[in-house]
């Protein structure tokens, strides 16, 4: 089985099939809103919609909010992590892996037991409550992602090296985070920022259980209300997801080349 | 008729041409070093034998039958990788069966063959063990003792020897020739290390480049080395630049010194400067014997090197390597003494041109 | 600025440095308070009554048909999609790591596995409505093009087998992206060792091939098991309340659209996390194993 076997070939081209027909299938079914020939109007009806606007721009803003929350509690950690407390790593690198060994609606329920009404935090109980909960459920969700690629943007740097380079110069802690690893960080603080806003805008879990108008359940609406404008909606949320993996290739390269220059 | 026959082989991949010509013949229970630097193809010769990689040209021939185009499970070869390749998931008894067992033979066999293997690398208490509870020089000895058990007709080993600690590497090395010896198995054994393939072979074959620069005894390949290259490759050298003044009397000019060459390369003319070669080890202190050459230098330096001690001496422009025994009477001379140096006329040994 | 204690000599009791600590904090007590807290209290939840006293009752009605029906169709589902997950995702993964095709395959592959496997939910099932919903592309080729109906023959998209095949779209790339790495530690030295000693290409893979790499396969699977248990997002949009998951039942019941009884929804969660919390670490320490077999 040595060049190219005819086996492999099969094996690939069923692959893409699979992986490209509905793909395919999805966006030629989105064409179909005017009856008789192929027209964007479903992506015009879609995007021109109120209602998208508003799901999107909510979803949009609590995913920015998200990422600098995850920023905020991820970079500093990792980094004492590496520095100092190296033997909390174990424990830390466990605690990354339980949002991805609890299901989601696990997470949620849980959140809606420990925080609702008539609990010592009452979260649930208003609109701005229900919105910290989620946002900090979306942290919880993107915590793997942002922690791994943040530590190992740490440990690429160097970290004990720089910090004490920098303090026989004179720098406090905060001079030392601020100006010296933060801003060596910004590949993998991207990729790490782009991956938590393609799952924020993906969700549909949490916004549903916790009865918020983001951008999932409003695509569950119309999927349930609307034959077409569903499949131009689905190409759309395809196209960001690539679009943020995309650009992480394209950081996560350039971050790479970065170092390698200094 | 040779037991292992490789006649004009030849590798290449595309443009690229590994083993440009390759030939060999080799005798039953002969002990054979395949020596050079990395590229120098003598992996892919090797490989060739155990019939992973086919030759682009030539044939090979085992027993006189032609198996160039054998499958290797065919071949009724042992191998032994420089990785040790034990298959994980079975214990080191299961590994050694393994040939034994695929050639269908009853099982109170494998198990007497089997610890009959384990006891000749002395492994025998480690037989329900698994690799990784073993170390590299363990692993080596059953991965040996894996690839005898099958009573193959040749055994190669591929740089077995160059991931072990330097320690292990010198009595695993002993423990090889000693059960080559015992079995009496033709082997082929590759190494980029000329200490290795001069302690245990019976031939040395010199590789460079994809084509073989001399094949001899390894007294043969270090004393009289054929050029350039092998001079280098195989110990340390001195190369000096002479003048040849007559040829026939094989009459040399060092340095503006006269000096007996034994043997001048054929072809060399009067007045041409040539490329010799004088081991540092063959050249003594003082005026030596009758009949040797001598020449007139000043000693630069010294260095202690355990055994032996090594002076670098100024002869004109050149400056030449000689290596003394320590011994505990020698008298050594210090740096910028005068010396004489004396060395036979046999150990001037011309080279090839490169 | 307590910057200074990190450089200073440990001048004896002010060696303690508080620094770190309070950099680590808020992940802690993010931890703690979003992570662990929720789930542990969830879990306490179902084997309590509605006061508050220790009771076993909520697991036990875990067993009447309904529910238990749930559970055996979850099962199916997980089963179904990680093991047909499981077996074309290694396909490819092995195509791309040894079938001899050309560089940039296997990194074209990785990065769109890596992509998918995070492209489930809503839009997912869109996508599959799109294809193979009644007017779909391929339902619609099928019988215009070789005149073959698939509603008339009995499929349906929103049943069993529709989600699937669904599932399947970020199932195979998980599995893809899982298997790569233990296949390329399938060393090149152990076949050319097993040939050398006489085993055909057959021989090699069932008495060496597949009981190295068997821990993985079976490891990887079990993740794909456990991912395809937790998830609601696709099922909910694609057959919702018709098929009724685990996931779906316990969104209703969060929901209150059921009858009012939080302490069973705890209890379908501690069943819920029980499965996939054993499934995962099954993964773990199969995994860990397999790294240590192929150092």
């Amino acid at each position: 089985m040595k060049q190219g076997s005819t086996g492999a070939w099969v094996a690939m081209g069923l692959g893409v099939l699979y992986f490209l027909l509905p793909l395919i299938a999805t966006f030629e079914f989105s064409l179909r809103l005017r009856r008789g020939e192929y027209s964007f109007d479903a992506y015009r009806s879609a995007l021109g919609s109120g209602e998208f606007q508003s799901a999107f721009l909510y979803s949009a803003t609590l995913a920015i909010v998200t990422i600098v929350i995850a920023i905020v509690i991820v970079v500093p950690t990792a980094y004492w992590i590496q520095f100092k407390l190296s033997w909390l790593r174990g424990v830390v690198e466990y605690i990354t892996l339980l949002p991805l060994v609890i299901p989601a609606i696990v997470l949620v329920f849980g959140y809606i037991k420990l925080f609702n009404t008539e609990s010592w935090l009452p979260l649930t109980g208003s609109a701005f409550g229900s919105d910290v909960l989620l946002t900090l459920g979306y942290v919880g969700l993107g915590l793997p992602y942002m922690y791994r690629s943040v530590e190992a943007g740490m440990r690429a740097l160097d970290v004990k090296t720089l910090t004490e380079a920098a303090q026989i110069q004179g720098a406090g802690i905060g001079t030392v985070l601020f100006r010296v690893i933060l801003p060596n960080l910004r590949g993998s603080l991207l990729s790490g920022a782009f991956l938590t806003f393609a799952i924020v805008i993906g969700d549909f879990t949490y916004a549903s259980l916790l009865n918020r108008p983001t951008f999932g359940p409003y695509l569950q609406r119309v999927g349930a209300a609307r034959a077409y404008e569903p499949a131009a909606l689905a190409i759309m949320a395809f196209a960001i997801t690539w679009g943020c993996m995309g650009v992480i290739q394209i950081v996560g390269q350039g971050g790479r080349a970065s170092r390698a220059r200094s | 008729m040779s037991f292992l026959t490789l006649s004009r082989v030849q590798k290449h991949y595309g443009a690229n041409a590994v083993v440009k010509s390759f030939d060999l013949s080799v005798e039953r229970g002969e002990f054979i070093t395949l020596l050079g630097p990395s590229g120098c193809g003598k992996t892919t010769t090797l490989r060739m034998v155990a019939g992973f990689e086919t030759p682009s040209a030539g044939e090979i021939r085992i027993e006189g039958a032609d198996v160039t185009a054998l499958p290797p499970n065919k071949r009724q070869i042992g191998m032994v990788f420089q990785a040790y390749a034990l298959f994980p998931n079975m214990t080191v008894a299961a590994n050694v069966g393994f040939g034994l067992r695929i050639a269908g033979r009853p099982a109170a066999d494998i198990k007497s063959r089997v610890m009959e293997m384990l006891a000749m690398v002395k492994l025998a208490d480690f037989a329900e063990r698994f690799p990784h509870q073993l170390s590299g020089g363990q692993q080596q000895r059953v991965s040996l003792a894996r690839a005898l058990a099958p009573s193959p007709r040749i055994l190669l080993l591929d740089e077995p020897l160059s991931a072990l600690d330097a320690r292990i590497r010198v009595s695993l090395r002993e423990e090889i020739r000693a059960l080559q010896r015992q079995l009496k198995i033709t082997t082929i054994f590759v190494s980029h290390d000329q200490e290795e393939a001069l302690s245990m072979s019976d031939r040395v074959v010199i590789m460079n480049g994809g084509v073989v620069e001399q094949a001899g005894p390894p007294s043969e390949v270090y004393n009289r080395p054929r050029t350039r290259f092998v001079a280098s490759f195989v110990g340390s050298l001195n190369q000096i630049e002479a003048r040849v003044i007559d040829a026939a009397m094989g009459e040399v000019e060092i340095e503006g010194q006269r000096a007996h060459c034994a043997a001048l390369p054929a072809g060399a003319a009067a007045g041409e400067s040539r490329l010799f070669a004088l081991r540092p080890e063959a050249v003594r202190l003082g005026a030596g014997e009758a009949g040797h050459n001598r020449l007139e230098g000043v000693v630069c330096d010294l260095s202690f090197l355990g055994a032996l001690v090594r002076m670098s001496v100024r002869v004109g422009a050149l400056t030449l390597l000689v290596d003394a025994f320590n011994r505990s009477d020698a008298m050594l001379p210090s740096p910028g003494a005068a010396v004489q140096l004396s060395f036979r006329a046999e150990d001037l040994v011309g080279l090839e041109p490169a | 600025m307590t910057g200074a204690t990190l450089s200073s000599p440990k001048t004896g009791a002010r060696a303690f440095s508080l620094a770190p600590w309070l950099g680590v904090a808020p992940f802690f007590v993010f931890a703690v308070l979003f992570l662990i807290a929720p789930t542990f209290s969830l879990l306490v939840g179902a084997f309590q009554t509605p006061q508050g006293d220790f009771t076993l009752d909520n697991l036990w009605r875990l067993g009447q048909p309904s529910i238990r029906n749930s559970y055996l169709l979850s099962l199916e589902v997980s089963a179904a999609s990680s093991l047909l997950g499981g077996l074309f995702g290694l396909v490819l993964a092995f195509a791309a790591v040894r079938g001899g095709l050309p560089a940039w395959v296997r990194p074209t592959l990785m990065t769109f596995s890596g992509v998918a496997s995070n492209f489930a939910g809503v839009p997912l099932a869109f996508a599959f409505v799109s294809t193979l919903g009644r007017m779909g592309l391929v339902t619609l080729l099928l019988d215009r093009g070789l005149g073959f109906n698939l509603y008339q023959h009995g499929f349906n998209l929103f049943t069993f087998w529709g989600l699937t095949i669904t599932y399947l779209y970020f199932q195979i790339p998980l599995m893809t992206l899982v298997v790569a790495p233990a296949l390329d530690g399938m060393k090149k030295e152990w076949g050319e060792a097993a040939e050398s000693l006489g085993a055909s290409r057959l021989q090699f893979w069932t008495l060496i091939g597949l009981p190295i790499l068997g821990p993985s396969l079976i490891g990887a699977m079990l993740l794909l098991f456990a991912n395809a248990f937790g998830a609601i997002a696709t099922a909910y949009s694609l057959t919702g309340p018709s098929l009724n998951i685990v996931p779906i039942l316990m969104f209703a019941q969060i929901r209150g659209d059921v009858l009012h009884d939080p302490n069973l929804g705890f209890a379908l969660a501690f069943g819920m996390f029980a499965i996939t919390g054993l499934s995962n670490l099954a993964y773990l320490a199969l995994r860990a194993r397999s790294e240590r077999w192929m150092r």
